[in-house]
């Protein structure tokens, strides 16, 4: 149950990359790094999914949208809710970073750099539309839990930061 | 292990947050400012969230048939055992960020405690929801400092939001018996050890923001108890609303 690991049945893997996050379209929720295991145990798929903020409304409709995609691949599952190990943005993975910075929200710094970056000491949060990095906090906190607003000064463009989550 | 000690405490921790989170999304389209707006009502978010994990473990531990909302929903005011502080009414941005600022400090404390907790269920929420709540603190310390070291009407009203709040502190360091029979089980936080590194932490960002420490030792408790303050029965009309009208109304 703490394994940092994840568990995924190579053969669920093009199932599981089809389902996106309800809030961010263009993610898939494999490149999220939420599910933490999808195993084939007979006639059945036994999925972990961990959700990125306590109280993301998504992850109902990601337990549901996984159970469609299996039901149509032929599979029929059980979704388990996990807390442990706690969900980090490390588990972003790359070509899910690019997903969000190509869709407009800047993808996560390291820890120190998102504290720097939140309390408005530096600035280093790149804009992702014109990647200036002359751009400064609007709100610590944006329109989901899991995101700050910026401005970038440059070209005047709002946008997403996702915040760290370590 | 004495489960409706367990069960008790579980409430004692989940309660806190269920009517700060009601609290704060009292502001839903009511905050100052669109960006505190939103902050409120995410942090509302975060805590329901968490509420949630809690609610769920508690009705597993009752096991007798009652689902989380029914725990969250049905119980009468007796039965709630937050503390007193978090039910402080909106009454203005500075209460509300007092509120939330003297609440936080503490949950930040607690949860990293919690965290050890040889209950892994708790240890497991505690780990998820301190990554949030130390969003929350930087938040809410940062207006102390904005409105403390602010204008001299920003000051006066958060120096009176202060002052007032003041008298909930003491409260949060109580232990109830069913906090006692959790920390000896390893499983509770035992708060009385959180009690000088809270007032050192508060202190500090007061100072910071040039706001004075209370100095009043005159403390007010109860809600670990059950024994609310005026504003709970009008906070618990609102929260229950639904489920009382609609009885297993499903969203």
């Amino acid at each position: 149950m703490t394994t940092t690991e994840q568990q995924i049945d190579p053969k669920l893997i093009k199932v599981l990359e089809k389902v996106s996050d309800p809030e961010i379209p263009v993610l898939s929720i494999m490149d999220m790094g939420v599910v933490r295991s999808a195993i084939i145990e007979e006639d059945l798929v036994k999925v972990e999914i961990t959700p990125t903020y306590s109280g993301c409304p998504a992850m109902d409709v990601i337990g549901d949208d996984i159970k469609k995609a299996l039901k149509e691949a032929g599979y029929n599952s059980e979704i388990e809710l996990i807390l442990a190990p706690a969900w980090t943005t490390d588990w972003i993975t790359p070509r899910g970073r690019k997903a969000l910075e190509d869709y407009g929200i800047a993808a996560p710094l390291s820890a120190q750099a998102d504290k720097d970056a939140l309390l408005g000491n530096k600035k280093i949060v790149k804009c992702t539309n014109c990647g200036s990095t002359n751009t400064r906090l609007v709100s610590q906190f944006g329109s989901t839990a899991c995101k700050a607003q910026f401005q970038c000064d440059d070209c005047q463009e709002p946008f997403d930061y996702f915040k760290c989550l370590k | 292990m004495n489960n409706n000690n367990l069960y008790q405490y579980i409430l004692g921790i989940a309660d806190n947050s269920l009517i700060l989170g009601q609290r704060l999304g009292e502001l839903t389209g009511h905050g100052p400012s669109l960006e505190t707006d939103i902050a409120c009502t995410n942090m509302s978010l975060d805590l329901f969230g968490q509420v949630r994990s809690y609610y769920q473990y508690a009705a597993k531990i009752a096991g007798d048939g009652r689902t989380e909302d029914d725990i969250a929903m049905l119980r009468k005011e007796r039965n709630y055992l937050n503390v007193l502080l978090v039910e402080q009414p909106n009454t203005d941005f500075a209460y509300t960020m007092a509120r939330q600022f003297l609440f936080d400090v503490y949950h930040f404390l607690f949860l990293q405690e919690l965290q050890k907790s040889k209950d892994l269920t708790l240890s497991a929420i505690a780990n998820k929801s301190i990554k949030e709540v130390s969003y929350h603190q930087r938040f809410s310390s940062d207006w102390i400092k904005r409105l403390g070291d602010g204008t001299e009407e920003s000051q006066k009203k958060m120096q009176t939001a202060i002052d007032d709040l003041w008298r909930f502190t003491d409260e949060l360091f109580h232990q109830t018996d069913a906090d006692k029979s959790m920390v000896s089980e390893g499983v509770g936080v035992d708060v009385t050890k959180l009690k000088d590194t809270y007032y050192k932490k508060i202190s500090d960002i007061l100072e910071e923001s040039t706001l004075k420490i209370p100095e009043s030792k005159y403390f007010q408790k109860g809600g670990k108890q059950g024994i609310h303050t005026e504003h709970m029965g009008y906070l618990l009309t609102e929260l229950q609303y639904m489920q009382r009208a609609y009885p297993n109304m499903e969203w």
